[in-house]
């Protein structure tokens, strides 16, 4: 029911406005909906707005998680 | 692109489908988000599980829930002289009593496409003589930026920016497809975006009210699959809890500063969902003191609506019957001529078996 | 057609619009010769060599942005009407240029805009021979208006036509798709979107003389509004046959995948204005994808699928995990979406 695209935070601006990118493709956004977010941060982006962070160590967990259904393929 | 291409290996797919079809039994999730309907579809899932899993759409397109008095509502406000209304693309063409916004706009209606609630504001600022009203649809994903684009044009004195909110929200549906008495499946895979700000500890009723499991999914192929993986164990270990796939977005507590913001502009309502009727306390409206930014305390005149043409749209919303069941789809209901929301929207369950799981002939 | 005014999806190159031409525009002009669903039509004429054809065309370019990056109006105007020519197998020689300019359009925008169109013609290998000029009042039209119409020679023994896929073929793409309406859309008003993609306007008639020396070309169609899926459905139609087309190997730049992901649009329906879908001979294949590999705009190329068994008109896709989807014929109108 929501697209939401996960994209880089390339720069910070005023107003709790910042760019974003992905695929090089570049917008600015608001991060008025979330706390602290760093250049180099990844964000999911809705609507012109950022409306949470990516944890990049649960990112990878997952990833490891889904490699095991990779190797009963290779099986 | 990060955080996207590494979900769609297709080895790592290969491998779940085999885990899936290693359990014994069949099983019937609801996908109740539309962007999941669409992942699911265009991915060419649904004829792999077969057998397996049945998967059956929810009510999780804000697009097809909206009623039909409410598109009458925006039609006619875009029909006003020195209006613009500011629409998200997916609006444009669903049809309500009177047409579409598309036709409003073949007729000389202002009416402009943005991204986002921050393009509405832009236009207002931009044109003080219009009064620009953006059309407020969108579940919790949708609604914290709509309030965050009011509380910006309050700041800022943009006395020309108006919503008309039509936001609902998710958790009271679930509860009003529950309480139907027809009502079987094995439990949900729950919209990962809605959860970003809700947190999973919105949905933990399913587990512990009515004994029914779901699991938060991200919108990649595999992460779909991995939380059909965990449903499956759920319902065979005969265990309903709740649970998060989409750890990278999701958190238990989802996101409290997008929820304050949500809460500070809207108040929840009773709302009519095309297809559910009135759930109560499932919409927003704009808070008191948003009162001179609300077009919806506008009075217009908007056409009534036309009433039961055939469409089941409402009976698909609630998963109780395919597409393919009702006797309109793919005969007097198709994406170019849609009779009922569920063909309009791209993501809209109907639209999206007819655009990828169905064969001319069939149904 | 349930409406009773023109709609925006009537011009979107889908389903809508083969609507109006076949309710309102073939039977009121289609007395004469059959108009046909080809991009250009092959007429004899009397005092033509033995089996030597003339290609005819016409297009009309409105666009929003007048200028986007990798192209602008003008050379759009050139490049349409050379492609469709092009798609029947002919040699493009003399283009005619109508003008439909709004009041107050400003006299630079208007010059590089010609500047743009000369430049292209030339590099095209084409001679602007007519043209003609109307100026509507303010609020008429939208900044400006070009009609181009094409002549070119068809030589005798070439049959290139939408119609011609045949069961066996292999379907060529010349490279990328979605580039040049995300260019375009991208830099729309309300989006607002800084994409590194550039728009892949541009004449595609040397592209098809080197394919066409390599011999085996049945069908070709360049891909514009309604997108590849447009092309592929039309095809199929046309033709007769089924399609398969493999989703994994039609190549999109990243910058397009990630603007489809953005605006929950589809790569496959946007529209190309420099590419071209080909159906050849299984065994000249090969050749003819490394004429196209060897040329500047088919340096992409590759092979994405073929006429397979299956109804008539049918185009799959078959998806990376292998499963197969059908591919319906655009409606002609898409929105960026939210949700």
């Amino acid at each position: 029911m929501c697209l939401a695209v996960p994209a880089e935070v390339v720069e910070l601006m005023d107003d709790d406005l910042a760019v974003i990118e992905i695929g090089g493709v570049r917008k600015e956004i608001s991060l008025m909906l979330v706390d602290g977010a760093e250049v180099g941060d990844f964000v999911l982006v809705h609507a012109g707005f950022a409306i949470e962070k990516v944890d990049p160590e649960e990112a990878r967990k997952t990833l490891e998680l889904l490699e095991e259904y990779a190797r009963l393929d290779d099986q | 692109m990060r955080y996207v291409d590494e979900y769609r290996d297709p080895g790592v797919l290969r491998g779940q489908l085999e885990e899936i079809g290693k359990f014994g039994f069949h099983a019937s999730f609801m996908e109740v988000c539309g962007t999941h309907t669409m992942a699911i579809s265009r991915a060419g899932l649904r004829p792999l599980l077969e057998g397996r899993v049945d998967l059956v759409s929810g009510p999780g397109c804000p697009v097809c829930v909206t009623s039909e008095a409410d598109i009458g509502k925006a039609i006619a406000l875009a029909g006003l002289e020195g209006v613009t209304l500011a629409t998200f693309g997916d609006m444009m063409r669903v049809p309500g009593p009177g047409g579409t916004l598309s036709e409003a706009a073949s007729r000389g209606a202002a009416v402009k496409v943005v991204y986002s609630p921050l393009e509405a504001l832009r236009l207002a600022r931009e044109d003080s003589d219009r009064k620009v009203v953006f059309l407020g649809v969108g579940f919790e994903t949708t609604a914290p930026a709509v309030a965050a684009s009011l509380l910006t044009a309050r700041r800022d004195g943009v006395s020309n920016y108006f919503v008309l909110s039509l936001h609902k929200l998710v958790p009271p549906a679930l509860r009003a497809l529950l309480d139907m008495e027809d009502f079987a499946i094995d439990g949900f895979l729950l919209p990962g975006h809605v959860s970003a700000v809700l947190g999973a500890r919105a949905y933990s009723f399913l587990a512990e009210e009515y004994g029914v499991p779901g699991v938060v999914a991200g919108f990649e192929a595999a992460d779909i699959l991995r939380a059909l993986c965990l449903l499956m164990e759920m319902k065979e270990g005969k265990k309903a809890s709740v649970a998060i796939e989409y750890t990278r977005a999701v958190r238990e507590e989802g996101n409290p500063k997008a929820r304050a913001v949500m809460e500070e502009v809207f108040a929840p309502v009773d709302a009519e969902w095309r297809g559910l009727g009135t759930i109560p306390a499932s919409g927003l409206a704009l808070r008191e003191e948003f009162r001179l930014h609300d077009a919806g305390a506008w009075e217009v005149e908007a056409p009534a609506p036309a009433g039961d043409r055939g469409c089941r749209c409402g009976d698909v919303l609630c998963g109780k019957i395919k597409p393919m069941d009702c006797p309109l789809f793919a005969r007097a209901c198709t994406p170019e001529s849609p009779v009922g929301p569920c063909m309009v929207s791209t993501e809209g369950t109907c639209a999206s078996y007819y655009l990828y799981d169905f064969r001319e002939g069939e149904g | 057609m349930v409406e009773k005014v023109v709609n925006m999806a009537h011009g979107g190159g889908g389903s809508r619009m083969l609507e109006l031409l076949e309710e309102v525009v073939f039977p009121a002009l289609g007395g004469g010769t059959p108009l046909e669903a080809e991009d250009a039509a092959a007429l004899s004429l009397p005092e033509m060599e033995a089996g030597g054809k003339i290609a005819y065309t016409t297009d009309s370019f409105v666009v929003k942005p007048m200028i986007f990056p990798g192209g602008d109006i003008g050379k759009l105007a050139v490049c349409g009407t050379v492609n469709d020519l092009s798609m029947r197998g002919a040699r493009p020689l003399y283009l005619t240029v109508g003008l439909i300019l709004e009041e107050g359009l400003p006299l630079e925008t208007l010059r590089e805009a010609l500047a743009s169109l000369g430049r292209w013609a030339a590099e095209a290998g084409v001679a602007v021979v007519a043209g003609d000029t109307k100026v509507v009042e303010r609020g008429a039209a939208d900044g400006m208006y070009i009609n181009t119409s094409g002549i070119g020679v068809i030589p005798a023994g070439r049959e290139v036509s939408i119609s011609g896929a045949r069961p066996g073929d292999v379907l060529l793409l010349s490279g990328c798709v979605g580039d040049h309406e995300t260019a375009v859309l991208s830099r729309r008003e309300g989006l607002d979107f800084r994409v590194e993609v550039e728009s892949d306007c541009a004449p595609l008639n040397g592209l098809v003389e080197a394919m066409l020396e390599a011999g085996g070309v049945h069908a070709m169609r360049d891909p514009t509004r309604g997108g590849l899926a447009a092309s592929l459905k039309e095809m199929a139609t046309a033709s007769g046959v089924a399609l398969e087309v493999s989703e994994g190997d039609v190549p999109v730049r990243d910058g397009v995948r990630a603007f489809c992901e953005l605006l929950g649009l589809d790569p496959f329906l946007l529209a190309n204005e420099g590419k071209l879908l080909a159906a050849v001979a299984e065994e000249a294949a090969p050749a003819v994808l490394a004429a196209m590999r060897a040329h500047p705009l088919g340096a992409e190329a590759a092979a994405v699928g073929r006429v397979a068994e299956g109804r008539a008109g049918e185009v799959s896709l078959l998806t990376p995990l292998g499963s197969h989807r059908l591919l319906r014929m655009p409606s002609g109108e898409h929105f960026p979406r939210i949700c």
